[in-house]
């Protein structure tokens, strides 16, 4: 008698989507959703243009209009001539094609990493792309969700498959359980503390453990979301009952008899006993503390308690220059308190911290509070549907009455390519994914944080530890 | 696309790790709607101050480096987003290699879609080329992807390795949707096995 290999959670899902393995093992990968927003898709629709080509399955395709959009008032339209033209470009190309598009004034609008799960369109054992490195973010459903280049947006288009070669198994295991005050926003950057920005390199992450079985759906899309900061191409979680009662009764979701037989597939996709895997790295709760960056690269993490660290103590030269240069970008001193730094701004949204779960915990620091003299304040639901959540709760007035500026749901100040930006030397505590050089406006200083944390950060006017005030 | 087979040129020492998309073309400039006429923005912030003037220390200011076409950098090379505007920029800038010890995987994708050879070498060999890169126009370096060899200017050859698939497309200058297309008949046979076992897959019809 002979027993199959015990494969991974990601060696299933891979294996089940393979078409055909090319002679030195490169395999043309079949895709199951195609998510497409304005900034990288024209290109590829020229490109279709250009070829004559069509898409493939407009019905496993759909679009959106998140990164460069206000998130003020939209019904005057946009005012800034180059993203208006980015935004009119997809509604064209979506027209043209044939490709479902969820309108910018639609209440469903929104990130195209939060509506994914949020509209039962990623489900558990797709594989789900997107020009856009955060789409591991639906690997919390148990899906392969990564992130492809305009080339391959194109390729998804016309072929529904793209050209790859697997990935390496990583094990990320966090044991034990969370203390108080820390959330799914702190376990991915301690994880990324200890692995690196380059840790996942060549590699897909699966999350297991008590810590990650014991986050809620929206954390577990947190942790996932942020898996491209350490450098690997996706990170997934096994599905589970949480997973499937996430997914139930979502309106693209399947229903019905059809959802019986799609959880009793997806009840097959957790890794088998004994699975093996490339690499595996063992956290702990108990050295995970409320987190926030200090540097320009998300590795740059400590514990909210800890002090700025001193390029002095690293021996190595180009590890001493290229601290001292994140120092010197960030305004900071070696020995410096994280808690005693004032900021400027804070932001409270992307599609790391955008859903309900997120505006939740923020309110809840933020009620009976208001948020200090001088610092600007703002939350940016994730999309129109939290949004309208939030205000169904209440949550919008606790905010607003507090100080906070409630917008429109989009990409926003992550990035800063709508108006919404931080301005030079500016201090953010931001609860997005990338605190690069510049990435939410020139010259922009961004520590990232959990929502809680922001929170904390916007009602004290520095960067806080959450702990002192719940 | 452009084939790739040999390439000799100016090659700039960028001894920076972690270089990040965003470095390489900030988001501002991704509004734009064609590949074309990144270049100018490419390393924005490290390139150009804020008022717009270059910064004469930046290597890309100055003279020959203006006119490179091979970079040489440290580890962890364009990591961050999935912006194909990173490679697109590079490429209009005049880039056709990029040397580092280890690149972010995405990036690494991009770039041979477009024409661009990132070749993965150990740290010590770029420390080697990064001096080499130092001497400018006197030490011009050679890629030789159909030997799978970089020439240093002293003659020396270094040997390196690429993904099999990848070189062949490159070399012959054959874009991927062309060569999966000819998988059309195996895409049209997966995709009724796979509605067949799984009925319950639904589809996205309108919104």
């Amino acid at each position: 008698m002979t027993s199959a290999k015990p494969r991974t959670l990601f060696d299933k899902i891979w294996d089940s989507h393979v078409v055909e393995r090319l002679p030195d093992g490169t395999c043309v990968l079949y895709i199951d959703r195609h998510l497409v927003h304005e900034v990288t898709s024209p290109q590829a629709f020229e490109g279709l243009r250009m070829a004559g080509r069509k898409v493939r399955r407009t019905d496993a395709t759909i679009a959106v209009a998140d990164h460069n959009i206000p998130t003020t008032d939209r019904r005057a339209g946009i005012a800034e001539e180059e993203s208006r033209i980015q935004v009119e470009t997809l509604e064209r190309n979506v027209a043209e094609f044939g490709v479902p598009y969820i309108p910018v004034l639609d209440a469903r609008q929104g990130i195209v990493h939060i509506i994914g799960p949020e509209l039962g369109i990623s489900l558990p054992g797709m594989t789900i792309v997107c020009g856009d490195s955060h789409t591991s973010t639906h690997g919390a459903m148990g899906a392969l969700a990564f992130g492809i280049g305009t080339s391959e947006v194109e390729h998804v288009l016309a072929t529904q498959t793209l050209l790859q070669k697997p990935a390496k198994n990583m094990l990320i295991r966090v044991d034990g359980t969370l203390g108080f005050g820390c959330t799914a926003k702190d376990v991915a950057l301690a994880i990324i503390g200890r692995i690196g920005t380059a840790g996942g390199t060549g590699h897909v992450i699966e999350y297991a453990g008590e810590v990650i079985r014991a986050l809620d759906m929206a954390g577990r899309m947190t942790v996932c979301n942020m898996s491209i900061e350490a450098g690997a191409r996706a990170g997934l979680i096994a599905p589970d009952a949480k997973t499937f009662e996430y997914v139930n009764g979502r309106p693209y979701a399947p229903a019905g008899d059809a959802f019986e037989r799609a959880v009793a597939h997806w009840s097959t996709l957790p890794s088998d006993e004994g699975a093996q895997y490339d690499t595996t790295v063992v956290l702990h709760a108990d050295e995970i503390a409320p987190m926030v960056t200090w540097g320009t690269n998300p590795e740059a993490v400590l514990p909210i308690t800890g002090t700025v660290p001193d390029p002095d103590s690293v021996l190595d030269v180009e590890k001493h220059a290229a601290m001292q240069r994140m120092l010197d970008y960030m305004g900071l001193k070696p020995g410096q308190k994280l808690q005693d730094l004032p900021v400027d701004v804070v932001f409270i949204g992307s599609c790391t911290n955008g859903r309900i779960e997120d505006i939740r915990a923020a309110a809840k620091v933020v009620k009976g509070r208001h948020v200090a003299s001088g610092v600007r304040a703002m939350v940016v639901p994730g999309s129109g549907l939290v949004k309208q959540q939030a205000e169904q709760e209440g949550l919008d007035r606790v905010l607003i009455e507090a100080g906070f500026e409630w917008r429109e749901a989009g990409c926003s100040m992550c990035l800063g390519m709508n108006p919404d930006k931080i301005g030079p030397g500016q201090r953010c505590a931001s609860t997005s994914n990338r605190n690069f050089e510049g990435r939410q406006g020139p010259g922009g200083r961004t520590h990232l944080l959990s929502p809680a944390m922001a929170a904390a950060a916007a009602v004290t006017g520095r960067l806080a530890d959450v702990r002192e005030l719940v | 696309m452009d084939k790739f087979t040999e390439l000799t040129g100016i090659a700039a020492p960028l001894p920076l790790a972690n270089v990040d998309t965003d470095k390489i073309i900030p988001a501002r400039f991704l509004k734009t709607i064609k590949r074309t006429g990144l270049g100018v923005h490419l390393f924005d912030t490290l390139r150009f101050d804020a008022e717009g003037a270059e910064r004469p220390e930046f290597v890309l200011n100055q003279h020959p480096y203006r006119r490179a076409e091979i970079l040489i950098a440290h580890e962890n090379f364009g990591c961050g987003s999935s912006r194909e505007h990173a490679p697109w920029a590079l490429l209009d800038f005049g880039i056709r290699c990029v040397i580092a010890p280890d690149f972010a995987d995405i990036f690494h994708n991009n770039c041979f879609k477009n024409g661009i050879l990132p070749i993965r070498l150990p740290r010590e060999v770029c420390d080697q080329l990064m001096e080499d890169a130092r001497l400018g126009e006197n030490a011009r370096i050679t890629i030789d992807l159909e030997r799978q060899v970089v020439l240093r200017p002293n003659g020396e050859e270094i040997a390196f390795e690429v993904d099999p698939f990848r070189r062949h497309m490159l070399i012959n200058g054959l874009d991927d949707i062309g060569q999966t297309l000819q998988s059309g008949p195996s895409i049209d046979a997966y995709e009724h096995k796979r509605s067949t076992e799984h009925d319950w897959l639904p589809t996205i019809n309108g919104v």
